[in-house]
């Protein structure tokens, strides 16, 4: 079986789901990997040690920026020359519109933003998220080749082999692109709570640290959500609180999270010396994974929990900022 | 100036989804404009506002769909179609694009196709960039904010990396992220025209197309895992093993 | 008989939940606590069309009918009662009692920037001395040639200190063989020369919300700004607490919903000797109560939308919906507070806030005593409503939507 992974990168910044994808495909046989843009030749190397078999790569200099159109037509004329069983991508914004720009001009189906993946044969069974992670689906593509995109770090990263190595194998890029790159900006990363995919909440838990004695409860609370507000950034997440907090005038009203602040619905919610009154409970009735951190082993907030650590925040929170940053590899 | 938006009907996102003998059932919630259409709409009548351009909303789905359009109606949309025909039940995203590009054919003279970036039922996301393709038409997709000039559309798209800012000529198929601006919304003045108007179906016949060829079947749904499992406490000798144990549950949850 | 919605109204519905659940509630316990009106709620309320929601469009309005500035009412409430207030003094005691007493020139002219939310209209009938006894009224109007001339104090006035104009009721004939036939009704600028104004403090609920006094001294009122002629003060009075009472039963209904609803889903989460609360029979039997009183709320003040859209007088309905919805609401906030337990009684919880608020909608606009009069009035006979020079104008939704 062929697989054909796309290797997403921006200006050279590889996305890590594209190795996560070169791994899935390792298991099936044989893997080939396609890089689109001059700045991505330092990945080539990096693709072969992750695991592909062949790296294909095309340095037009009009593929140094990202266009849906232009870079669909390149590997859809890639796609029909290899005919690979298995098209995969990483579920970002440019692995999702690839491949379904490439279903059309291959006329077959993309399965979309999968979790979980089992072969039958070299039928893909792909597992999916609906209705915002409220249900699941399996599908299996009836077209030829299957395309899919993966969603980031839902598969492990394939062990990385430094000493593999491979030669890029030269494309042409193929058609025309009707859009025009003007620019760049970066983004403003404030990211709004009720969006936020990842949240980490303080509560009562801020004012309280031994290591502080002597300091006034608001000089500890700041240090506090400074240490709280490093772990969202490692996340790429935003900075909740509890009413506590919120009252007491340590963090502005917009951060409240609770009843009569914001509902929300992360993915993960990290509650950081939150004892959890039954409004903030509420409040994040949404979440997918609550992780607790209290110094109360019977804080309320456990019930709601998955995983749930006993222990002072400021020491915890650093410490899982620096695993995360560890293991994210940021 | 014309511009149609496409949007869909989905259960609200405060909904209890559940399954029952094989079928989504969402209570006595109501089903509502996709959140993300109505943020594609908003732009649309943006457009409208600084240009004045006609605004067409259009949809795929059952005779209740009509509500969806609706709120696009009062919202400020001008004239509104569903699509709708018995051979469209299992529709795939693609085959969404197929009706969708065809329907905007009928419709002619479209300058911008507007869509949300992805429903919350099925989630794929990729009907915006499929529906360009089948036009031949640019997709500038992700646009946090649109600027129109001389024929050409010029967009700022919200990616991982910060925003691109991109252009094309007209006519162009975009989707829209939040960041274009809160969804207006329905006007007094829109509710009473929306109540009263009469919204055109178009069938397959219609729009002189078969029924797509599903290229994606769903074999099964099921209900993710129940959460009520009791908290697991993470124990370790160091803190720093805690968080690293703590750091492994989390990414095994794949919920990052 | 249909007790359903149009799709029109339901459209109306959403649409002002979504206003007020979304702007609002997220900033009202804050206002709240402050004591101090959101600065920005009135020109939104304008922006939306809410000033102006059952008014002609020819006269600036958006042509909707009585029942959905009903629904408004409710939707609004359900929030915060202030947002409430607006619609009463505002669209009901002002504007609603122009577009049924004023001549088609006044309606142009005074109607339509209030219609539009351009201006902000209140109405000003109690005095320190005086509420329910309306015919004991003692500010006074002395016609002086082309004017009438305004001396006195009204209190308790919603938006006294907000308004641009103020529909006051004033004695011109001290000498009338019946009190109540010696008052006449004005449409007063309030930025005349000769008035002082200012807002009450200490109120108990209501705090998000502005009420005042205003003081006349010597002002002078154009003669065109007379609503109606000399004398019919009193009827004109009355009518406006007509149409300011069923925003007041509407927005009542709201509270009871609110209870409801944050009475519903806190049983359901609250567990309290090994199960949810919702399990319990006196708590059931304290959300049962609310629902009943919501349902019949709801129901009397749809049938005095219904009334009105046909243009019939319905003092007699609005008064018992007027009663009936603002001591349930009372009664719902205070049992949503027990079943909320020690929470309910923080403002962490909504509760307590629609508890006083909705305390003053059993003084205010008639009281409950009053009210009771008015019924048993009706009931043995001693009242009747007789035929106005003006009577409330019906809903014709051709006539409504015309443009200007």
């Amino acid at each position: 079986m062929k697989t054909l992974v796309y290797i997403d990168h921006f200006k050279g910044e590889v996305q890590p789901a594209s190795w996560e994808a070169i791994g899935v495909a390792r298991n099936w046989g044989t893997v080939q990997a396609v890089i689109l843009g001059a700045s991505g030749e330092k990945l080539v190397k990096q693709a072969y040690e992750y695991g592909a078999d062949e790296v294909f790569f095309c340095d037009d200099s009009s593929l140094d920026d990202y266009r849906a159109d232009l870079f669909a037509s390149t590997l859809g004329a890639l796609a029909t020359a290899q005919s690979p069983d298995v098209i995969l991508f990483p579920t970002t914004t440019r692995g999702r519109e690839l491949a379904a720009i490439l279903a059309v001009d291959l006329n077959s189906g993309v399965l979309a933003d999968v979790t979980a993946l089992e072969l039958e044969g070299t039928l893909l069974v792909a597992t999916r998220p609906i209705y915002e992670g409220k249900l699941f689906e399996k599908v299996v593509c009836r077209g030829r080749p299957q395309i899919a995109t993966l969603r980031p770090r839902a598969f492990p990263r394939p062990p990385r082999d430094e000493s593999r190595n491979g030669s890029a194998i030269r494309i042409e890029k193929q058609g025309e692109s009707a859009i025009q790159v003007e620019g760049y900006a970066v983004s403003e990363s404030r990211v709004s709570l009720t969006d936020a995919g990842v949240i980490v909440a303080g509560g009562r838990g801020v004012t309280n640290n031994p290591a502080m004695a002597g300091a006034d409860e608001a000089t500890i609370a700041r240090k506090g959500f400074e240490l709280i507000g490093e772990l969202a950034s490692v996340l790429g997440g935003a900075v909740g609180a509890s009413r506590a907090v919120v009252d007491a005038g340590y963090i502005p009203y917009s951060h409240q999270v609770g009843q009569t602040g914001k509902t929300v619905a992360p993915d993960l919610y990290i509650a950081c010396g939150i004892s959890g009154a039954i409004q903030h409970i509420s409040g994040i009735r949404g979440a997918k994974l609550v992780v607790a951190i209290n110094k109360d082993p019977e804080a309320p907030i456990f019930k709601v929990a998955r995983y749930g650590v006993v222990g002072d925040l400021f020491q915890v929170v650093p410490a899982l900022t620096e695993a995360f940053r560890k293991r994210l590899g940021k | 100036m014309k511009i149609v938006t496409c949007i869909k009907q989905v259960p609200d996102t405060e909904a209890k989804i559940s399954l029952e003998n094989g079928k989504v059932q969402w209570g006595d919630s109501p089903l509502v404009i996709n959140p993300f259409d109505e943020y594609a709409v908003e732009a649309a009548l943006q457009q409208k506002d600084k240009h004045g351009a006609t605004v067409v909303a259009i949809c795929i789905g059952p005779d209740s769909a009509r509500e969806a359009l609706k709120h696009a109606l009062a919202m400020g949309a001008d004239e509104a179609i569903l699509i709708s025909d018995a051979a469209l039940e299992n529709l795939d995203a693609q085959g969404a694009a197929q009706v969708l590009a065809a329907a905007i054919r009928k419709i002619g003279d479209a300058d911008l196709v507007i869509f949300g970036r992805q429903s919350i039922d099925s989630g794929t996301g990729l009907t915006p960039a499929q529906t360009a393709r089948r036009l031949g038409w640019p997709l500038l997709s992700l646009a946090g904010s649109i600027e129109l000039n001389n024929g050409r559309v010029r967009v700022e798209r919200v990616i991982e990396e910060g925003r691109q800012i991109v252009s094309a000529a007209l006519p162009a198929v975009l989707s829209v992220v939040q960041s274009i601006g809160e969804p207006r919304y329905p006007s007094f003045m829109g509710i009473r025209r929306a109540s009263r108007a009469t919204i055109p179906t178009w069938s397959l016949a219609d729009l002189g197309i078969s029924a797509p060829t599903p290229l994606v079947e769903q074999r099964a749904m099921f209900a993710p895992p129940s959460r009520e499992q009791p908290c697991e406490f993470i124990q370790g000798e160091t803190v720093t093993e805690i968080a690293e144990k703590l750091v492994e549950k989390i990414l095994a949850e794949k919920v990052l | 008989m249909d007790f359903s919605l149009s799709p029109e109204h339901q459209m109306v519905q959403k649409m002002v939940r979504e206003f007020a659940q979304k702007e609002v509630a997220p900033v009202i316990r804050e206002y709240d606590r402050k004591q101090e009106p959101i600065p920005w709620v009135l020109q939104r309320m304008g922006e939306l069309g809410l000033l102006g929601i059952s008014f002609p469009v020819r006269y600036g309005g958006q042509g909707m009918d009585y029942l959905s500035l009903g629904l408004a009412c409710e939707e609004l409430e359900a929030v915060d009662s202030t947002l409430r207030v607006v619609m009463s003094v505002h669209v009901g005691l002002c504007g609603l009692t122009l577009l049924q007493w004023g001549t088609e020139e006044q309606k142009r002219r005074f109607l339509t920037p209030l219609a539009k939310g351009e201006k902000i209209g209140c109405g000003a009938f109690s005095e320190p001395g005086m509420g329910s006894d309306v015919a004991a009224m003692r500010t006074t109007a002395r016609r002086e040639g082309d004017f009438y001339i305004l001396n006195g104090e009204k209190m308790w006035i919603s938006l006294a200190s907000k308004a641009d104009f103020a529909l006051v009721t004033a004695r011109t004939n001290p000498e009338a063989a019946r009190p109540s036939e010696g008052l006449s009704t004005f449409l007063v600028d309030l930025h005349s020369e000769g008035i002082t104004r200012g807002d009450l403090h200490g109120k108990m609920g209501m705090r998000a919300g502005s009420t005042g006094w205003i003081h006349f001294r010597d002002v002078r009122v154009p003669l065109e700004n007379r609503i109606g002629e000399e004398g019919e003060g009193f009827k004109i009075t009355m009518s406006a607490f007509d149409h300011g009472r069923y925003t007041v039963a509407a927005g009542a209904t709201g509270v009871i919903r609110a209870a409801l609803e944050a009475s519903t889903r806190y049983a359901r989460e609250r567990v309290a000797f090994g199960k949810p609360i919702a399990e319990h029979q006196l708590i059931q039997q304290k959300i049962a109560a609310m629902l009943t009183d919501y349902e019949i709320a709801r129901l009397l003040y749809w049938q005095v939308g219904w009334l009105k859209n046909l243009g019939r007088r319905c003092t007699r309905e609005t008064s018992i919906a007027k009663k009936f919805a603002t001591e349930a609401a009372f009664r719902a906030a205070n049992e949503a507070i027990q079943v909320h337990g020690a929470y309910g009684y923080m403002d962490e919880y909504d509760m307590e806030r629609h508890l006083r608020n909705i305390r003053a909608t059993i003084i205010y606009e008639g009281s409950s005593e009053i009210q009771t009069l008015i019924q048993a009035g009706y009931a043995l006979g001693m009242r009747q409503d007789k035929p106005l020079r003006c009577e409330p104008p019906a809903y014709d939704a051709e006539e409504w939507t015309k443009p200007a």
